[in-house]
C-alpha cells in the first residue's frame, strides 16, 4: 500500500520493524502519562525533535504542527490556565505535543502495510471470533477497494435525492444508502464464493 | 462466518469511512454541526448485530491507525489517537458492538423508541465513557471538567440516536438481517 | 457436458424453475427470457451458486449438490455489474484473487496474471487502482479474473447490459473468441446470433431450444 501518511527515507528510524515502533509509542505514551514533570517532559521534547532529525524528517513533514498547535495546543492551553493556572497548562500542553509528535514519527516512518501486518499479529486473540489473521488482509483490502465506490454512492444517492431538495434530509441519503450497500453485498458474495473462494478454509 | 458476513463486515467499515465524507449538517438550536460517521456507527450495529459490527469498526480503526484519512474531515494515522478527541472515535468500536448486541435482543420487539434508548445507551453512553477519561488524560483535565467540555454535543448526539433509530426501524421492514437470539426465544405459538 | 435432470426450484412460495430436463454440450449456448422467467436462476445453476431444491445438476459428472466446491473450478461464472465483481484494490490484485484461491503457487500466479494482463491490453493498468478503470474495461477484467482459473465453462449473467454500445461489441468479440464454452444470458439478442444454441425461458420452462435464427426470431415476434 502506498497510502497513508509514510514518507520514504533512508535512517534507522525507517528501517526499525512497525510492531517495535508502535510498541515503544505505546510505552512512551503510558511512562509520559505517568511521568509529567517539567523536566522529564522537555528533555522528551527535545528527544523527539531529535528523533525526527535522525529520521531525516523536515520542516515539510512537520506542516502540521502549526496546525496542531493553532486549534489544539493553543485552545487548551488557554483553557487550562484559566481554569487550573498556568503551571499546569503548559504541562499539559507539553505532553500533548510530545505525544502527538511521536505518534506521528511512526506514522511517517513506517509503510501503512507494515503497519498493519503489525496489528494483525496482535489481533491474533480474534481467532475465536472466526476472523483470523490472514482472513483479516482480505478484509482490509476489501474495505480498501469499496472505500472509493461508497464514496461515489454517497454523491450519487445525495443527487438523486437534490432532485427532491433532500440531499440534506440525512434519512433519506441514509436508508437508499444502506439497501445499496446491503444488495450490493449479496451479490459481491456470490462473486466471490463464484471465484473459489471458502469462506471455512484457512488460508 | 460466511462470505456473505465477511463482506458485510469489510462495506460496512467501507461505509464509514465514506460517511466520513458528508459534510456535517447544521441544525437549528445544536450548537455544533453533527457529522454522519457516528450515525454509521450506530448503523452499522443495528443491521449487522455485535459482531460484524464491532469488527467493521475495527477494521476501520486499522486503516485510520495506518495513517488513511477517514475520520471526518481527512484526519488518520497513529496522531488522532493521543489525542483530546482520540476516545470518541476509539469508543466506536465498542459501541458498534453494544448496540448490535442490545438491537439482537430486541429485535422482535424493535420499535424507534427502543432503537433510539438503544442508540443512546450503546452510542452516546459508551462513547462518552470511552471519550471523556480519555480526553481527561490526553489534556490533563479533571474529570468533571472533561465531562462538562463535552456537553455541548449531547443534543447533536440525541438527535443523531433518533435519526439512527428511525433508519434501523424502516431498515428492519425493508431488508431484516438480524434474527432474535435463540436463548431468548419462548417456544412459537402457532400463527 | 452439463446436465440438468428433473430440475425444480422454487423461492418461498414461487416456483422459479419447473421440470427442467436438459443437456448442454454445445459450445455456444444463448438463453433468453422475460424479467421473472427463471433464467438467471438457470445461470446460478450451472456452478452451483444455487442448488436445485429438487433434481440434479450435473457438470461433466459432478454434482453441483455434493461437489460445489469441485464443479466452480470447471464452471467460471460473469455477472452483469463489474462493480460486484471485482473485489481487490488494484488490477493485479484482483486477476490473482481466484488463484490464490485454488492455492496455485506464486510462480504460476504470477505468469497467469501477466498473460491474462496481455489479453485484452491491460498489462499498463498492472497497478491501477481498480475503481478508476472504465466500464468496459472493468467487465474486461472481471472477465480476465475468471478465464485466469481456467474454468472449461463460463456462464454469463447478463455481460453487456451496462455496457456502451462499442464495449458491448468489444465484449462480444472477447466472448467470440473464448476457446472455452460459454453460455450467456442476455437481452442483447445480436450477441447470441452467431451462436449454436438458443434457449428461451418463461415461467420456469424452456419453451423453445433451437438455433439461434429460429429461437430468437420467434422470441423476438413473441415480444412484440
Amino acid at each position: 500500500m502506498s497510502l497513508g501518511l509514510y514518507v520514504h527515507r533512508t535512517s534507522a528510524l525507517h528501517a526499525a520493524p512497525a510492531g517495535a515502533k508502535m510498541l515503544g509509542l505505546l510505552g512512551a505514551t503510558t511512562a509520559l502519562l505517568l511521568f509529567s514533570s517539567p523536566p522529564v517532559l522537555v528533555t522528551a521534547l527535545a528527544a523527539t525533535l531529535g528523533l525526527y532529525a535522525l529520521a531525516r524528517l523536515g520542516p515539510r513533514e512537520l506542516a502540521f504542527v502549526p496546525h496542531l498547535c493553532a486549534w489544539v495546543l493553543l485552545p487548551l492551553f488557554v483553557l487550562q490556565g484559566v481554569l487550573s493556572g498556568w503551571d499546569t497548562a503548559t504541562r499539559a500542553v507539553l505532553r500533548l505535543a510530545v505525544l502527538v509528535l511521536l505518534a506521528m514519527l511512526v506514522s511517517l516512518t513506517t509503510r501503512a502495510s507494515d503497519q498493519i501486518e503489525a496489528l494483525q499479529r496482535a489481533l491474533r486473540p480474534l481467532a475465536r471470533f472466526g476472523v483470523s489473521p490472514a482472513r483479516l488482509g482480505l478484509l482490509l483490502s476489501l474495505t480498501l477497494r469499496f472505500i472509493p465506490l461508497l464514496a461515489t454512492w454517497v454523491h450519487e444517492v445525495r443527487e438523486a435525492q437534490r432532485v427532491r431538495g433532500l440531499e440534506h434530509h440525512p434519512i433519506a441519503v441514509l436508508i437508499p444508502l444502506l439497501v445499496k450497500t446491503l444488495r450490493t453485498a449479496d451479490a459481491l458474495a456470490e462473486a466471490i464464493d463464484a471465484r473459489c473462494f471458502d469462506a471455512e478454509d484457512p488460508p | 462466518m460466511k462470505t456473505r458476513d465477511l463482506v458485510h463486515v469489510a462495506l460496512f467499515a467501507a461505509l464509514v469511512a465514506a460517511l466520513g465524507l458528508l459534510p456535517p449538517l447544521a441544525l437549528p438550536v445544536i450548537p455544533v454541526p453533527i457529522t454522519a460517521q457516528t450515525l454509521g456507527v450506530m448503523l452499522a450495529g443495528s443491521t449487522l448485530g455485535a459482531r460484524k459490527a464491532g469488527l467493521a469498526l475495527l477494521l476501520f480503526h486499522l486503516l485510520v491507525a495506518a495513517g488513511l484519512p477517514l475520520l471526518a474531515g481527512g484526519h488518520g494515522g497513529l496522531a488522532v489517537y493521543p489525542g483530546p478527541t482520540g476516545g470518541f472515535f476509539v469508543g466506536w468500536v465498542p459501541a458498534a458492538f453494544v448496540i448490535g448486541a442490545l438491537t439482537e435482543r430486541a429485535w422482535r420487539r424493535l420499535s424507534v423508541p427502543l432503537a433510539f434508548a438503544i442508540n443512546v445507551l450503546g452510542g452516546i453512553g459508551v462513547i462518552y465513557a470511552v471519550g471523556i477519561p480519555w480526553l481527561a488524560v490526553s489534556a490533563g483535565l479533571p474529570l468533571t471538567q472533561a465531562a462538562w467540555g463535552t456537553l455541548l454535543f449531547v443534543p447533536g448526539d440525541c438527535v443523531k440516536a433518533a435519526l439512527a433509530a428511525s433508519a434501523a426501524v424502516t431498515l428492519k421492514r425493508a431488508w431484516p438481517l438480524l434474527q432474535a437470539p435463540r436463548a431468548a426465544e419462548p417456544p412459537s405459538s402457532p400463527p | 457436458m452439463i446436465q440438468l435432470h428433473a430440475v425444480h426450484h422454487h423461492f418461498g412460495d414461487r416456483p422459479v424453475l419447473q421440470g427442467l430436463e436438459l443437456t448442454l454440450s454445445e459450445r455456444r449456448i444463448g438463453v433468453v427470457g422475460g424479467n421473472g422467467s427463471g433464467k438467471s436462476t438457470f445461470a446460478r445453476l450451472l456452478n452451483g451458486l444455487l442448488v436445485p431444491e429438487r433434481g440434479r445438476v450435473l457438470v461433466d459428472g459432478l454434482d453441483t449438490r455434493t461437489d460445489a466446491r469441485a464443479v466452480r473450478r470447471q464452471v467460471g461464472f460473469v455477472f452483469q455489474n463489474p462493480d460486484h465483481q471485482i473485489v481487490l484494490p488494484t488490477v493485479e490484485e484482483d486477476l490473482a484473487f481466484g488463484l490464490k484461491n485454488l492455492k496455485l503457487p506464486p510462480a504460476e500466479v504470477s505468469e497467469r496474471v501477466t498473460t491474462a494482463l496481455r489479453r485484452y491490453d491491460l498489462e499498463p493498468l498492472r497497478h491501477h487502482p481498480a475503481h478508476l478503470l472504465s466500464g468496459g474495461q472493468k467487465q474486461l477484467l472481471a472477465l480476465s479474473g475468471v478465464l485466469v482459473m481456467a474454468p472449461r465453462y463460463i456462464v454469463f449473467d447478463e455481460p453487456t447490459t451496462l455496457l456502451d454500445l462499442r464495449n458491448r461489441r468489444r465484449f462480444a468479440q472477447a466472448i467470440h473468441d473464448l476457446p472455452q464454452t460459454a453460455i450467456v444470458v442476455s437481452h442483447d439478442l445480436e450477441l447470441l446470433r452467431d451462436f449454436e444454441r438458443v434457449l428461451v425461458f418463461d415461467e420456469g420452462r424452456v419453451v423453445l431450444d433451437d438455433v439461434p435464427a429460429t429461437a430468437l426470431d420467434t422470441y423476438e415476434r413473441s415480444m412484440a
